[in-house]
């Protein structure tokens, strides 16, 4: 077994998920034959391969240069709060998270 | 009513006013209003925005002014991708009242060139998934073959076009999500090579391989709406400067003498005898258009599926945290903060994409990276090595897009891996960031439509158009 109960439950606790009783043990179950599938990565010897963490070629990637740090005109703060479940004035309200 | 539109024929028919743009919308819509109901394509409509443009398209008409490349193109667009003021809900509960306050670059470019959106089409969950099965508000019928799947995660997309309710479409690719609904509903389908088409606007699955791109009747259509989203966007820096050629002009250019290299890996077992069959026909033909047709090797293909699933979902894992009943969607209220978190998320999020989740934050978390996510992005970089070492070779790469055809609703549903390994023949250009079209290759017994795919090297648009295109209109109705 690749993955446990207890590794799943700590995984939804790290992804804030709630899950049900019956999820957890049908995920369990699915996602340890995937993981078991995965596991033939192991049979490649990748020791001296330098993991690829970029898509684009180094001299495209000289286009993702940074921009100047100007400011400018964005008129959709309205629109943005407007999506909100709970919105208050320019804020988004949650529940209390300071307990004292 | 005129049916099969092509841009072509809507551009013709618009400049020498046989039909106006309001005309030419008002007629799918009435379509749409017929079949959607059955088909399932639209999750939402916007016809108030769509005769806007339609009518600032047939005031240039009667002004006599020059017309732009898409002038009055009815097309659909897949609801992972952001319209402003008009609901966009990635397929999922979570955001069912979500209304973007910016349009997606794609879209922008696409109504500057005068196209007319329709609405938003149907998909699975956040564009996880291979069947349309996944959406939170149903499945897609295929209009290609009725009672099977449409393809995924695109398949609204694809069934938009090839059920006529538009000319053309968009969808995202992150691991065959535009290429194998194309295959599956018998239409061209492409997407561009990572970098080519902004993403600004595109929810986010995983940033590293999505895509946009289109779909179509015909491939000199793929050609051109592709032509207008592609380019440099300041607003996303994964965009590149890279030169974008002339694909219209390039598409007609003879294949003659073209290398095509045929790697034996994807013809392997799991492959259907009828895909095979129609795809062993297709290579012929390409013979026949004088197209040096060599074999290949590449020996990771089968590390493929593995490398997609580590890297996709960890990506997702991460991307997916924005979604915590704060600043949008959906919210179920608890008593603390993490609470309402963990029910917003359980309660808005469908079994796919819960799935993935909790896969790809477990990829990445302690103790387990290295073995997992690193091990993916070096067996990664072993499959874009494969394509280079291909490309010193030949000119373009053509396989099957899907060793399976279209299988029945409800077929697969229950076994997640057998999913995922259908992906097979796709998920290998995703991972290398390259493009890749999937063009009509026949129906296995007249009605099961399989999907011949062209890759080409990185920003080798061009070429794969060009090949796709000479197949297209060589190919006679019965390989």
């Amino acid at each position: 077994m690749k993955i446990s109960r207890h590794d799943v439950l700590r995984v939804a606790e790290l992804a804030y998920l709630d899950l049900s009783e019956t999820e957890l043990e049908i995920y369990r179950a699915q996602i340890d034959e995937i993981l078991e599938y995965i596991g033939k990565l192991n049979e490649l010897d990748t020791a001296k391969v330098e993991p690829m963490a970029q898509v684009l070629a180094d001299d495209q990637t000289a286009d993702a240069t940074l921009r100047e740090d100007v400011v400018t005109p964005c008129a959709v703060a309205e629109d943005i709060l407007r999506q909100a479940p709970d919105p208050e004035g320019p804020y988004f309200r949650v529940p209390k998270v300071i307990e004292r | 009513m005129t049916t099969n539109w092509t841009i072509n024929s809507v551009k013709e028919a618009i400049a020498g006013k046989k039909v106006s743009a309001r005309e030419l919308a008002a007629e799918h819509f009435k379509r749409i209003a017929a079949r959607n109901k059955e088909m399932n394509v639209y999750l939402t409509l916007c016809e108030e925005r769509a005769y806007a443009q339609a009518d600032r398209i047939d005031a240039d008409v009667a002004a006599g002014r020059a017309l732009p490349a898409l002038a009055g193109v009815p097309i659909a667009v897949k609801d992972v991708i952001s319209t402003r003021g008009v609901r966009t809900t990635c397929g999922s509960k979570i955001l069912e009242n979500y209304v973007p306050p910016y349009d997606a670059t794609a879209v922008t470019r696409l109504e500057a060139a005068g196209a007319v959106i329709l609405g938003k089409t149907n998909c699975d969950e956040f564009a996880m998934g291979s069947s349309n099965e996944n959406s939170a508000y149903g499945p897609v019928q295929n209009p290609a073959a009725p009672g099977t799947v449409p393809g995924g995660s695109s398949g609204g997309s694809a069934a938009a076009v090839a059920a006529d309710l538009a000319v053309t479409s968009l969808g995202t690719d992150t691991g065959g999500s535009i290429r194998q609904p194309g295959a599956f509903c018998g239409i061209p389908a492409m997407m561009g090579s990572y970098g080519r088409v902004s993403r600004y606007g595109l929810i986010a699955f995983a940033s590293s391989l999505d895509r946009i791109g289109p779909f179509a009747r015909k491939v000199e259509d793929v050609a051109a709406v592709l032509q207008v989203m592609a380019g440099r966007d300041p607003n996303d820096s994964t965009s590149t400067t890279a030169p974008v050629e002339d694909y219209t002009a390039e598409m007609r250019k003879p294949v003659k003498g073209m290398k095509i290299g045929i790697p034996k890996e994807y013809f392997g077992e799991g492959m259907d005898s009828g895909v095979r069959e129609k795809i062993t026909a297709g290579i012929e033909l390409l013979r026949k258009l004088g197209c040096q047709v060599m074999d290949i090797q590449m020996p990771h293909t089968d590390y493929a599926i593995a490398t997609y699933y580590i890297i996709a979902t960890a990506e997702a894992s991460s991307n997916l945290a924005r979604y915590d009943g704060v600043r949008y969607g959906l919210r179920q209220e608890s008593d603390t903060l993490v609470s309402t978190y963990r029910k917003t998320r359980g309660a808005g999020f469908g079994a796919e994409v819960k799935r993935r989740i909790v896969l790809g934050t477990y990829v990445l978390s302690a103790g387990y990276y290295d073995a997992y996510y690193l091990k993916g992005q070096k067996v990664r970089a072993l499959i874009a090595q494969d394509f280079r070492n291909a490309f010193q070779k030949v000119d373009v790469i053509v396989t099957p897009t899907s060793p399976v055809p279209p299988f029945r609703l409800g077929e697969r549903t229950n076994d997640p891996l057998q999913m995922y390994l259908a992906d097979i023949y796709t998920v290998t250009g995703s991972l290398a960031g390259l493009p890749g079209i999937s063009v009509p290759c026949g129906k296995i017994c007249g009605k099961l439509p399989v999907g011949l795919q062209v890759f080409g090297p990185a920003f080798g648009e061009a070429r794969v158009l060009q090949l796709a295109h000479a197949f297209e209109e060589a190919r006679g109705a019965n390989i």
